[in-house]
């Protein structure tokens, strides 16, 4: 199984589905012949595309976008806010090479405040899987829900088994007593590594994958925070808006403060290249990770091992 | 047309541009733009779409959205005359205790969806005209925009891809009353020739007086313009039409008119004679 299959059997088992996208259609070659007029490519047009959606959806039809994640977000964000947002529609947003996903292509294609602008509009509902398997986990339920959802879309094989999908719950991958990781998407299997590396120098590390950013698990989260360890915001998107204020925001409606440590980008875009190559200048592989929270903690990085190879993002478009 | 049609046609709309009239006391409304397409709104309602209070949830009816949403008080006003909404819904102006502001808003049985940004509902008129062709339905789809309107890029953008998925159920409708919010249309962005522009993206298009029933009934049952592509009416307007002392004027946009004005206007529109009113008299934003 993967996403395109997962969009074709749900297509055909329910003729609401419409798969829509603004050309962008190197992981659904196969639909249009399949789906006939129920696929539908706009061209390069991510507004039309989002009016389109939302006229489908007043047919009672539920149209699944694919498009890059960048031009389908801010291009037509107001589009999205207003006739998606305003209209309550069941619009299915799928965001294509978000974050460091985009890795070569320059600051025009880094969806890096994807989160933020999403989570803002009421009703919305935002998802960021770890890799294939965690998404194919969650998009029945997405596409099943009556909300409007945007979907980091993640095909990266996955490095865990991961736990069943259920809306508005954290991953709790393990619990730690000295830090504790929280983190969403692509990252999830650098910060995997970043716990293995931590562990082996004696820290007990915790790990939760916010692959539901809202809903988000507020319980979850109150518990680490209960805990006590040091708290690790771990996200490729700015600092602004995205895991990091939302667990401020947790925070401050429960009246409580925390050690934190945002990892996240900061007033800029990230500099282009291959993944690997982006996540060593950037400073988020498994390695990077480990070093930064020991320095965080006034200890030496020196002694961390070197993580396994990045393995490199797959270039379509 | 019929001569006792056109007198029906013409009663109503005098009755829709007393409510816009009324509209535009106590908080005001987008006076001018609403009075240039009354007409339209009135012909359309009452005579060529299949849509009626007792249809709208019916996914056979005809669809209308109004992109230029500012001019919402006609659709009210029309509204009101055709049973769709109660009259004493207009009490309820900019009351938060209903859903009856500047804007349409689906709050209001009949309006297919909300707008108020411009150069949304081509797109919005789109997906539906495309989803009653994918059913097989014959149903008409009709989307008013304003020719200031005209500016966004995405009006263009979906007739593009109209044109390229052959939607010839979509229709798209430009109220040209030739003022956009604060200046002419032609001293900002020309927008004429205007026929070429939609021939180009590949549109059928009719040019009409806007404010002539037996012309509105000729393009309109004439629909579809063709077997493959999607068609264009451009109404030639007057803004503010009807009352003469606010007509095709650059500063009768959004109009909030004193009690004592409305009853002025209330007269010169019954009596089709300018009046007295000095344009400097009246309230204006």
């Amino acid at each position: 199984m993967n996403y395109e299959e997962l969009i074709k059997q749900t297509a055909l088992a329910d003729e609401r589905i419409v798969v829509m996208t603004a050309e962008n259609r190197a992981l659904i070659r196969n639909l249009p012949a399949v789906l006939g007029p129920r696929f539908i490519d706009t061209g390069i047009t991510e507004q039309t595309l989002i009016g389109a959606a939302a006229g489908l959806a007043l047919r009672g039809r539920v149209p699944i976008l694919h498009a890059l994640a960048t031009f389908l977000t801010l291009r037509a964000f107001e589009f999205i806010r207003t006739d998606v947002g305003i209209g309550q529609l069941p619009v299915k947003l799928s965001g294509f090479v978000p974050g460091f996903l985009s890795d070569g292509n320059g600051p025009t294609h880094q969806a890096i405040e994807d989160v933020s602008l999403m989570r803002g509009i009421p009703g919305m509902t935002v998802f960021a899987p770890a890799d294939e398997q965690d998404m194919l986990a969650m998009l029945p339920a997405i596409w099943a829900s009556p909300q409007p959802a945007y979907v980091r879309v993640n095909t990266r094989p996955a490095t865990y088994e991961h736990a069943p999908f259920e809306m508005g719950k954290a991953e709790i991958v393990a619990e730690g007593t000295d830090i504790t990781i929280l983190t969403y998407g692509m990252l999830f299997e650098q910060t995997l590594v970043a716990r293995e590396l931590l562990q082996a120098q004696g820290k007990s590390v915790g790990l939760l994958n916010l692959r539901s950013l809202k809903p988000v698990d507020e319980a979850a989260l109150l518990d680490v925070v209960r805990r006590g360890s040091l708290i690790v915001t771990v996200e490729d998107h700015f600092i602004t808006g995205g895991l990091y204020s939302i667990l401020a925001e947790v925070l401050l409606r429960n009246q409580l403060t925390a050690r934190v440590l945002p990892l996240a980008l900061e007033e800029r875009w990230y500099r282009p290249g291959r993944l690997s190559a982006v996540l060593e200048y950037e400073g988020f592989t498994g390695h990077h990770i480990a070093r930064r929270i020991t320095e965080y903690l006034g200890e030496s990085g020196a002694a961390i091992a070197e993580g396994p190879a990045v393995l490199e993002n797959e270039f379509a478009e | 047309m019929l001569p006792e049609k056109q007198q029906k046609l013409e009663q109503m709309a005098l009755k829709v541009r007393e409510h816009i009239v009324r509209l535009s006391t106590d908080g005001g409304c987008f006076t001018g733009a609403s009075l240039s397409c009354a007409d339209l709104l009135v012909y359309l309602y009452s005579d060529l779409l299949n849509v009626r209070p007792d249809n709208l949830q019916d996914p056979t009816r005809d669809y209308l959205f109004l992109s230029k949403g500012h001019d919402v008080p006609a659709l009210y006003g029309t509204f009101v005359e055709l049973g769709f909404m109660d009259k004493a819904r207009l009490d309820q102006h900019l009351s938060t205790d209903d859903h009856i502001y500047w804007h349409p808003n689906r709050n209001v049985p009949g309006v297919e969806f909300h707008s108020g940004s411009l150069g949304h509902l081509p797109s919005v008129a789109l997906g539906v005209a495309m989803d009653c062709k994918m059913r097989g339905q014959d149903n008409k789809v009709i989307v008013i925009t304003g020719d200031g309107e005209l500016n966004e890029g995405t009006v263009w953008e979906s007739l593009l891809v109209a044109s390229a998925h052959k939607v010839n159920n979509l229709t798209l409708v430009v109220d040209r009353n030739h003022f956009q919010a604060n200046v002419a249309t032609e001293d900002l962005i020309p927008l004429e020739p205007m026929s070429p522009k939609f021939e180009a993206f590949g549109c059928e298009v009719r040019r009409i007086d806007g404010h002539d029933f037996a012309q509105l009934e000729e393009a309109f049952s004439a629909l579809p313009f063709s077997d493959t592509k999607p068609s264009v009416i451009i109404c030639d307007t007057v803004r503010g039409r009807g009352l003469p002392s606010i007509e095709a004027r650059a500063d009768r946009w959004f109009c909030n008119f004193s009690a004592e004005e409305m009853d002025e206007l209330l007269r010169e529109l019954h009596s089709q004679v300018a009046s007295t009113l000095t344009s400097e008299t009246l309230t204006v934003r």
